[in-house]
């Protein structure tokens, strides 16, 4: 806003030699410039990203046993609150998996710890969905959760990554 | 030469422009909203108590916060260590009762936030936790009949408005609890179930009348909100609301390179979960290995969320209900306290180690390792100047 009210507050001169205004006309496209720059500069992300783990909510379980997707209840994940997650398994023909056994693990690889919770399936919804209840992202940054899966299919295990 | 007076004016017009405001990024903004006070969401109600937001509960809670009488010896009230004029706490590096304790007064405001009580989050709700300092032989020492009769002697018209009649104490010993001397340990084993109940009723109703008053303690809007709220707007800083240089590469290295924020998150600036960063034990006090002892302790305390005295159903449990009980992150872990005030309480940490912010600031910088378990902090490379700015960025936040 302050440039635009400066170039107002100029009022076109007269009689100035062309060599002038050439050298004026460059001067005001290098300032320009400058200010783009500037702006660009200052606007833009600190620091890029470096390219983060697989966020995927849907994948493949590790021996391709079965399809896992791992989705937040709500929708939204809640950093610090309880939540509960649904792990919905299918097999590879896109039958759902029911009655598996579930044993869930994880935290978070940079930091040295656990989950700070024991979160455990405590439903089956049916078509293959199950409810996992007591999920608590206490801070931000890079979490993983391990699932093992067993059911007449087979076993299989699946990590998913959640990044807040 | 007007012209180019022009020209060049708008030139410097346009570079300065870029320069005038601190500047942040679009995620540097964002983190710092997510600190401010404004973001800090009401007080959910507490189901496990129904007299939590009960106005004579809480005054009543207030009387027997303060009352000297709720104590072995007439001398300690929960406000000894716990005083109005300190954020309610103690200015110690342990507290002092009837006897010398192990650990650190914590203070108390947005208390009722909390999902774990003490330094290694041995209880599970604030009116649990009231009620173990008035047993604790270093703290209040007293025993729960004599708090039961000592509430019907003094105080038994205002707790009946509240809590219903109390009951029939007659054959009753006055001196009597499962954790005291051994002559109470056999007073209390010669009640019947439901002389026991009774008491138990009574202690329970006192832990929730103190905690329905502790849920009036929150925290108060700092500096450090009245900038976050002008960037947050973009209004134009006024007052003390204008950050130093120097509190703005505090705010930036806490947010940023100094990784504070990983745990001290949201607007207390907790995550109200359990760490082992490497703080050294005191010499001389008994071992302490933080929450990975605390996990049985909760269990097994009869007034915990999966208890008799609980009000409401057993939804509200799920922080117990999930509570990891055996991982070696536990050892030696202790609660992140919030650190607003922290600049003008010191001395910091669970048993007082570190008598200002410098000497914390540099332990984090250094990172050494754990006498006990794994520290989960990295050591960092921070120069003096930053380690200042980190300070006095930290003094925002109590003033």
């Amino acid at each position: 806003m302050r440039s635009v009210r400066q170039s107002v507050v100029c009022r076109r001169g007269t009689g100035l030699a062309s060599l002038w205004r050439y050298l004026l006309a460059g001067l005001g496209l290098a300032a320009l410039l400058v200010g783009i720059l500037a702006v660009v500069y200052l606007t833009a992300p600190r620091s890029a990203q470096p390219a983060g783990p697989d966020v995927s909510r849907t994948k493949k379980t590790d021996n391709g046993l079965y399809m896992a997707s791992f989705v937040p209840e709500r929708g939204v994940v809640r950093q610090g609150e309880l939540e509960s997650w649904l792990l919905t398994l299918k097999t590879k023909t896109g039958a759902s998996v029911e009655r598996a056994a579930i044993a869930i693990s994880g935290g978070m690889p940079q930091h040295n710890h656990g989950l700070p919770t024991s979160p455990q399936v405590t439903d089956y919804l049916g078509e293959g969905r199950y409810r996992i209840e007591g999920l608590k992202f206490t801070m931000s940054g890079w979490w993983q959760l391990r699932f093992a899966i067993s059911s007449g299919a087979g076993s299989d295990t699946v990590l998913f990554n959640v990044v807040l | 030469m007007k012209r180019l007076f022009c020209f060049l004016a708008l030139m410097v017009a346009v570079i300065l422009a870029g320069c005038g405001k601190p500047d942040f990024s679009d995620a540097e903004k964002k983190t710092i909203a997510s600190l401010a006070l404004s973001r800090l969401p009401p007080l959910k109600p507490d189901t496990t108590n129904r007299f939590a937001d009960v106005p004579a509960a809480a005054a009543l809670g207030s009387t027997l916060f303060f009352d000297l009488g709720m104590s072995r010896d007439g001398t300690v009230s929960c406000s000894t260590c716990h005083k109005i004029d300190r954020q309610f706490q103690d200015d110690l590096p342990q507290a002092v009762g009837v006897g010398h304790t192990n650990r650190r007064t914590m203070p108390l405001a947005g208390v009722a936030r909390d999902p774990w009580f003490f330094w290694d989050g041995r209880r599970d709700s604030l009116w649990a936790q009231a009620l173990t300092p008035l047993e604790n032989p270093l703290e209040q020492a007293g025993n729960r009949a004599a708090y039961a009769h000592y509430i019907k002697a003094r105080f038994g018209e205002r707790y009946e408005r509240i809590f219903g009649p109390l009951p029939d104490f007659s054959g009753m010993p006055l001196n009597a609890s499962p954790l005291g001397t051994d002559a109470e340990k056999a007073a209390w084993n010669a009640m019947s179930g439901p002389q026991r109940d009774a008491i138990n009723g009574v202690f329970a109703n006192i832990g929730k009348a103190i905690a329905a008053f502790e849920r009036s303690i929150e925290p108060a809007p700092t500096r450090f909100d009245r900038f976050a709220l002008d960037l947050a707007t973009g209004a134009e800083p006024k007052g003390d609301a204008v950050f130093t240089r120097e509190e703005i590469l505090g705010l930036k290295l806490f947010i940023g390179k100094a990784n504070c924020v990983t745990c001290h998150d949201g607007p207390r600036f907790t995550d109200n979960s359990f760490h082992n960063t490497g703080v050294p034990p005191v010499a001389d006090l008994p071992p302490d290995r933080g929450r990975i002892d605390a996990v049985h302790q909760v269990e097994a305390d009869p007034f915990n969320c999966f208890g008799a005295y609980r009000d409401g159903d057993a939804s509200a449990c799920g922080e117990l209900r999930f509570m990891v009980k055996d991982a070696p992150q536990l050892i030696r872990a202790y609660k992140t306290p919030s650190l607003r005030g922290a600049a003008t309480r010191p001395p910091y940490m669970h048993a007082g180690q570190f008598s200002s912010l410098d000497e914390v600031v540099a332990h984090y910088a250094k990172a050494a390792p754990s006498v006990e378990g794994t520290s989960e902090v990295h050591p960092l490379e921070l120069s003096d100047r930053e380690r200042g700015a980190l300070v006095a960025f930290l003094k925002t936040l109590s003033e």
